[in-house]
């Protein structure tokens, strides 16, 4: 697929239009908002734990190549094969040299942004294999050939009866009297399904969470057991991972696992956390006799050095995303390619380019959520703000100076945006022109300030609004 | 490209990907080795700990306390026995507990094989990896980690990964003295038995997934169930 984030606005208006998009992502509050709060509150050194998880990954940052060719060393010591790709082509055709090797036909697959982002599954099928997505929520969504519109929960925008549509239409021996209602229903015919392929697979294909410098592991970090299975399963069990995976020791990995759980779904932990470090060993029953690890680049890189290089950090915990007032109304398909929400809007620029996803950084009330629930202390906002100010020096259309507002007004008067948070940002924007009744300088808001003093809305300041919004929502919630 | 040329003067035929890579990390960085290098070296050497949260540095019995109340917050059960002689009965009624046949795929690691199975001889046992038709698996656990109620299970020629995910059910049996406060401690274990093994599983509660409507279904594709047998003196 290719990307359609130029489309945004366009999107992102069917998106709030839709009332089933908008009854799925209801779903987040209590799935994920409420969760968090109160695993984090019962871990009192949460914050310092973040800054330490952000101050271990600059530091790898600084080194990373150092560090991963310290990976790539180990991996090799350890009967593995390390394959470097710089573009998504290269790292497709890595992929599919390998399976060649082994004659491969099905190919199963854990739940991986990466191979999303470098259409794996696509360029496979034309090849004449088929892979086999494992993940319910993925499992799901290829079923349906859409991209996941949240990085950990692939089908978020779904309801049970579009799962239901999907699983009677694809599973045509499925009796027409049989139940499809309760979660369990859907949870238990993927299962089943499902079982038959990872037995017959010839190749395993997941991402990694994290590559460990010091021991050449890759780690994943799963709940439903299906990355397991994958890489356990077949012959052959290929690691598709990017540059910025890699942290230095075992322990770091403990240190940024305490934080991530708890920032994504608010486990303590996740279910299966596992390190496969080489191919099997000699004697051993069970392992996949080949190990392959693609590290693909695709433009992170570049990013090192400038001011989107802290998007680098990212844990893919989908925190912001999350909390994210735009995402949370508009879902992540709006967002045109593979990572949504606030971290999509920070790092599609860098990677699809900004032609492509100039709307992207301008899809933020400035409420500074996302920034604040970062388990990696990622500046989103600012980084946002960093591609407006490019966005305007390449003129990409020419008003652009105004788009900050302009963007922000068009999501401001939409209803639900503005339920959902939008108050924030006016009272934020009050707030900052308060005291001469008109702004000088909005710093989150890019290039338009500096041309053109604006009006300041006069709706009280962001404690009031906050606390007004918050008495709003009140009775909704549970 | 190439500009690894530019920071070093001196041309470098830069053929590869991987060279190409690394080259343009450095050149991003503006520079050719980090200040840091030396401590990135000793990073890898010493794995110092971080940040430990305070609520692992507990006496060794509310450890074991801590371990039981997360692994049955995280939807495991634990049974509790005194010895390993106990053991194969406790098996023996989880199963009867969830209506499952009296039939189990032990692990060959000899801590599992070496317990007094023929003293139930009701219970069918067999050994090996897993296979699809098994309903139950057996296996030993490196440590029991009380932060967050984890298992911690490594792989070994005596120890097959897939009997941790295929069977339905999946019982493990932590000595507790086993169990120790942090994942750190349960690296240790492991380093000072020499070699990484090739799998290492973090387990904490059973298989579960909230791909659908944000609703948490247990039994996504690992194991339904996950049963812990605390033996409290294994010796
Ligand atoms: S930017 Fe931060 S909150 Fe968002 S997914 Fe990445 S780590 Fe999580």
């Amino acid at each position: 697929m290719k990307p359609q984030s130029h489309l945004f606005k366009e999107n992102a208006k069917k998106a709030l239009n839709d009332a089933n998009l908008a009854r799925a992502l209801n779903n987040m509050k209590a799935g994920f908002q409420d969760k968090r709060r109160a695993t984090i509150a019962k871990l009192p050194e949460f914050q310092d734990l973040r800054d330490q998880a952000r101050d271990l990954k600059n530091h790898t940052l600084e080194n990373l190549d150092f560090y991963l060719s310290r990976f790539e060393d180990r991996v090799t010591e350890k009967g593995g094969h390390v394959h470097w790709a710089r573009t998504p082509a290269e790292a497709r055709e890595a992929v599919l040299e390998i399976c060649r090797s082994v004659d491969a036909k099905t190919v199963t697959k854990g739940k991986s942004m990466v191979t999303e982002e470098i259409g794996l599954n696509d360029f496979l099928i034309e090849s004449g294999l088929t892979p086999i997505e494992t993940d319910l929520g993925e499992y799901i969504i290829q079923l349906r050939h859409e991209l996941p519109s949240h990085i950990i929960a692939p089908a978020i925008h779904l309801n049970k009866e579009d799962v239901a549509e999907t699983f009677r239409e694809n599973h045509t021996q499925l009796d027409p009297n049989r139940r499809l209602d309760q979660v369990q229903d859907f949870t238990d015919e993927a299962r089943a399904i499902l079982r038959q392929k990872f037995q017959s697979a010839d190749v395993g294909i997941t991402g990694a969470n994290f590559l460990i410098a010091e021991t050449g592991s890759t780690v994943i970090v799963t709940n439903e057991g299906n990355g397991d299975l994958t890489q356990v399963l077949p012959k052959v069990h290929i690691v598709v991972a990017s540059i910025e995976k890699t942290i230095p020791t075992l322990e770091d990995s403990a240190t940024i696992l305490r934080v991530l759980a708890r920032s994504a779904t608010g486990q303590e932990y996740s279910t299966y956390t596992t390190f496969s470090t080489g191919p099997r060993r000699p004697g051993d029953l069970d392992g996949p006799e080949q190990f392959h690890v693609v590290i693909l680049d695709n433009g992170r890189s570049a990013l090192l050095g400038t001011e989107a290089q802290d998007t680098l950090r990212c844990i893919r915990c989908g925190a912001c995303m999350n909390h994210c007032p735009v995402y949370g109304s508009v879902g992540g398909h709006a967002y045109g390619w593979v990572v949504p929400g606030p971290i999509g809007a920070a790092l599609d620029p860098g990677l699809i380019g900004l032609e492509e996803a100039h709307d992207l950084p301008n899809a933020s009330t400035f409420c500074g959520k996302c920034a604040e629930v970062c388990p990696m202390k990622i500046p989103l906002p600012k980084i946002m703000h960093h591609w407006r100010v490019k966005e305007h020096e390449a003129k990409l259309s020419p008003p652009r100076f105004r788009q900050g507002l302009a963007m922000w007004a068009w999501f401001a008067r939409r209803p639900r945006l503005y339920r959902l948070g939008a108050n924030a940002a006016i009272g934020m924007l009050g707030r900052l022109g308060a005291k001469r009744g008109r702004f000088a300088k909005l710093p989150l808001a890019g290039g338009w300030t500096a041309h053109r003093d604006l009006p300041a809305p006069s709706r009280g300041t962001f404690q009031q609004q906050w606390a007004r919004h918050k008495r709003s929502q009140a009775p909704s919630s549970s | 490209m190439g500009q690894a040329q530019a920071l070093s003067g001196t041309v470098i035929v830069m053929s590869t990907a991987r060279d190409q890579i690394l080259g343009g990390i450095r050149k991003s960085l503006g520079r050719e080795t980090s200040p840091s290098r030396q401590e990135a070296e000793a990073r890898l050497a010493n794995h110092p700990r971080n940040l430990i949260p305070q609520r692992a540095h507990v006496a060794v019995e509310e450890r074991l306390e801590l371990f039981v109340a997360q692994a049955t917050a995280a939807a495991a059960s634990v049974a509790r026995v005194r010895s390993l002689d106990e053991v194969p009965g406790a098996v023996s009624s989880f199963l009867a507990g969830h209506n499952l046949p009296q039939r189990v795929k032990l692990s060959p690691d000899t801590f599992i094989t070496g317990l007094d199975w023929d003293g139930q001889p009701t219970l069918e046992t067999d050994t090996g990896k897993a296979i699809d038709s098994d309903l139950a698996s057996v296996t030993g656990a490196v440590a029991g980690i009380a932060e967050t109620g984890t298992l911690m299970l490594a792989s070994g020629t005596d120890r097959p990964t897939t009997l941790n995910f295929l069977p339905d059910n999946h019982i493990v049996i932590l000595p507790a003295d086993r169990i120790v406060g942090v994942y750190e401690d349960g690296w240790d274990k492991l380093r000072q038995d020499g070699d990484l093994p090739r799998t290492v599983n973090f387990i904490t509660g059973p298989s579960r997934t909230g791909d659908i409507e944000q609703t948490i279904q247990l039994g996504a594709h690992g194991p339904r169930r996950l049963h812990i047998i605390v033996v409290e003196d294994a010796a």
